[in-house]
């Protein structure tokens, strides 16, 4: 139960029953679908940005299961202020935490020390292969989103 | 398969002893006995399917309908024998009105791509249901974009029926074919198959089943059904992969063109024409999966043998009693209140989502379904995103119910109650 009670912390708990910046952004500049088609997830995230290189406003809405929607929710938090190539490396970051065994969640790049924390809540699906597209994907549809494209998918 | 189904549980179920049967019930999952409650996804299989698949391989096996040699003959006694019990299992008229397919997918697409595009036209009409799985609508969908027919889908109500008054409306002379499951994957539903069937024909309409959750649970007699199309999945059938079957009425099957081309399926090739052997050859182009099946031959003789009526009522029995202490879980819907239904128990909890379900029960050993079951519009009817799904088979008892519920209380210390 060890390894369930690690997937489900506390905090991923309270972000999946209240996401954060759960509401769609008028005008966005960017916004994209994502769905995972092997249990039907989706999410929808946009992007706000604020013309200088950085991201004024990222949120989302969707329907999934509790670890994709905390995903979600941490994510745009985590994002919110941040230039694009920061966010971006910020989801190489995050990807190593959900799926690289070798990868020490707490041990992440200087530049987001301060978030270590909130990163490694989600290094518990690390134990649960079949789950880490639902913590990904949202992460996955955000980069759809400021790439340009309109849609994301785990396959 | 009502809960007030005449059918009664006959003391002799030996379901430990049936258990036996099957080695996979025998392991552990995370260091807990396995209750396996997936079987709508894909049955276990007994021994005596692993052991007759192993045996035409070690004994009597060899290409079917080529060589005049002893091994290719006894190869294809076996195989035909096969075939023969298909036609059996669903009281088919002869052994020729069966095709062997990849599944019930592959005998979907086939009919849809043969009798389809001979027969169905711009302004046509096919029609299924809300119920039906991926696979028996979007051949439909792709027969449509090609043909410029009508798909037109029967509605269900709250409880999960389909309603038989909006079906009658969707009946005229243009419709040329209704495409239903017998069972509902997704929810458990038992279509009033007969009634439906009769109907179409009266309209002059062909009638198709998808049996993928009938055959394996309940008798199925495509005769006394009177439909036109019924097929059904090995794998699901406590048989094999990659193996399923396609009746048809003989005058339909030697009507339709070929499906794929190749070898085994012609009488006659130059390169100006080809001719092509009588059904069901002319639909199994290729070496057909002759190891799976036999498996799938040994699968249906092991149904049979533990008797139909008996599956029924046993499975019944444990469906019924799912859904009683489900209903009394704090924050369970059931999804499904068909008054027919198959022994399959769909379900929500309020305060979790399916998968997470899933992932949480699974480390206590239960094994259920998560998601949208390949059925995407019964989600969107009952306004679900995913559901969890318990599907009973034959070798499933009481206190494996009792496991999921118990499991089901890690759900809420975990999530709230």
């Amino acid at each position: 139960m060890n390894e369930l009670r690690e997937l489900y912390q506390e905090v991923i708990l309270d972000h999946g029953r209240s996401p954060r910046n759960f509401r769609r952004i008028e005008n966005a500049d960017g916004e994209a679908k994502g769905d995972n088609p092997l249990c039907g997830d989706r999410v929808h995230v946009y992007v706000k940005l604020d013309g200088t290189g950085g991201l004024d406003d990222v949120a989302f809405q969707g329907r999934g299961c509790a670890i994709t929607t905390a995903s979600a929710s941490m994510m745009t938090e985590l994002l919110k202020g941040r230039s694009e190539a920061e966010a971006r490396r910020l989801f190489d970051v995050f990807h190593a935490v959900c799926t690289d065994e070798a990868f020490d969640p707490l041990d992440v790049p200087e530049e987001f020390e301060d978030e270590a924390d909130r990163l490694q809540v989600m290094a518990g699906v690390r134990q649960f292969p079949m789950r880490v597209k639902c913590a990904t994907l949202p992460w996955h549809t955000f980069a759809a989103a400021l790439d340009g494209k309109q849609t994301a998918t785990t396959e | 398969m009502s809960p007030d189904s005449t059918a009664t549980v006959r003391p002799n179920y030996d379901v430990m002893a049936i258990r036996e049967d099957f080695p996979i019930l025998a392991r552990e999952v995370f260091g807990k006995p396995l209750v396996y409650l997936d079987t709508g996804a894909s049955a276990q299989k007994p021994r005596q399917v692993i052991r007759a698949m192993t045996e035409v391989m070690e004994e009597t096996y060899s290409n079917v309908h080529r060589g005049v040699h002893f091994l290719s003959q006894a190869c294809t006694d076996r195989f035909e024998a096969a075939r023969e019990t298909v036609a059996r299992f669903i009281n088919a008229r002869e052994a020729d009105e069966i095709v062997w397919t990849r599944g019930a997918t592959e005998a979907l697409n086939l009919v849809a791509a043969t009798w389809g595009r001979t027969n169905v036209g711009p302004g046509d009409r096919i029609v299924i249901s809300t119920l039906e799985h991926h696979s028996n609508i979007v051949p439909w969908q792709l027969l449509r974009d090609e043909t410029g027919a009508e798909l037109a889908v029967i509605p269900v109500d709250d409880a999960g029926e389909v309603d038989l008054d909006a079906y009658a409306g969707l009946l005229d002379g243009r419709t040329k074919l209704v495409s239903v499951t017998h069972v509902s994957n997704s929810i458990g539903t038992v279509l009033p198959i007969r009634q439906m069937a009769r109907m179409a024909h009266d309209k002059g309409a062909l009638f198709m089943v998808d049996g993928c959750q009938a055959a394996p649970h309940m008798a199925v007699d495509v005769q006394e059904l009177d439909v036109d199309f019924y097929c059904f999945s090995g794998h699901k059938t406590y048989g094999p992969t990659g193996i399923g079957a396609l009746w048809g009425r003989k005058a339909l099957l030697d009507a339709m063109p070929p499906y794929q081309g190749g070898g085994e399926m012609i009488a006659h090739v130059t390169f100006e024409k080809s001719t092509f052997k009588d059904a069901p050859h002319k639909f199994e182009a290729g070496t057909p999966a002759i190891v799976e099946a036999v498996g799938l031959g040994a699968a249906l003789d092991y149904i049979e043998a533990v008797g139909r009526d008996a599956i029924l009522a046993h499975e019944t029995d444990v469906a019924e009693y799912a859904r009683e202490r489900l209903a009394a879980v704090p924050g369970v819907r059931i999804v499904g209140h068909a008054r027919e239904r198959g022994a399959i128990v769909s379900f929500t909890m309020a305060q979790a989502h399916p998968h997470d379900i899933g992932t949480i029960i699974d480390r206590a050993g239960v094994a259920v379904r998560a998601g949208h079951h390949c059925a995407f519009p019964v989600m969107e009817r009952f306004d679900v995103g995913a559901t969890a799904r318990a599907s009973f088979g034959l070798y499933n008892m009481k206190s494996e119910v009792d496991r999921l519920v118990e499991a089901l209380d890690e759900v809420a210390e975990i999530f709230g109650r």
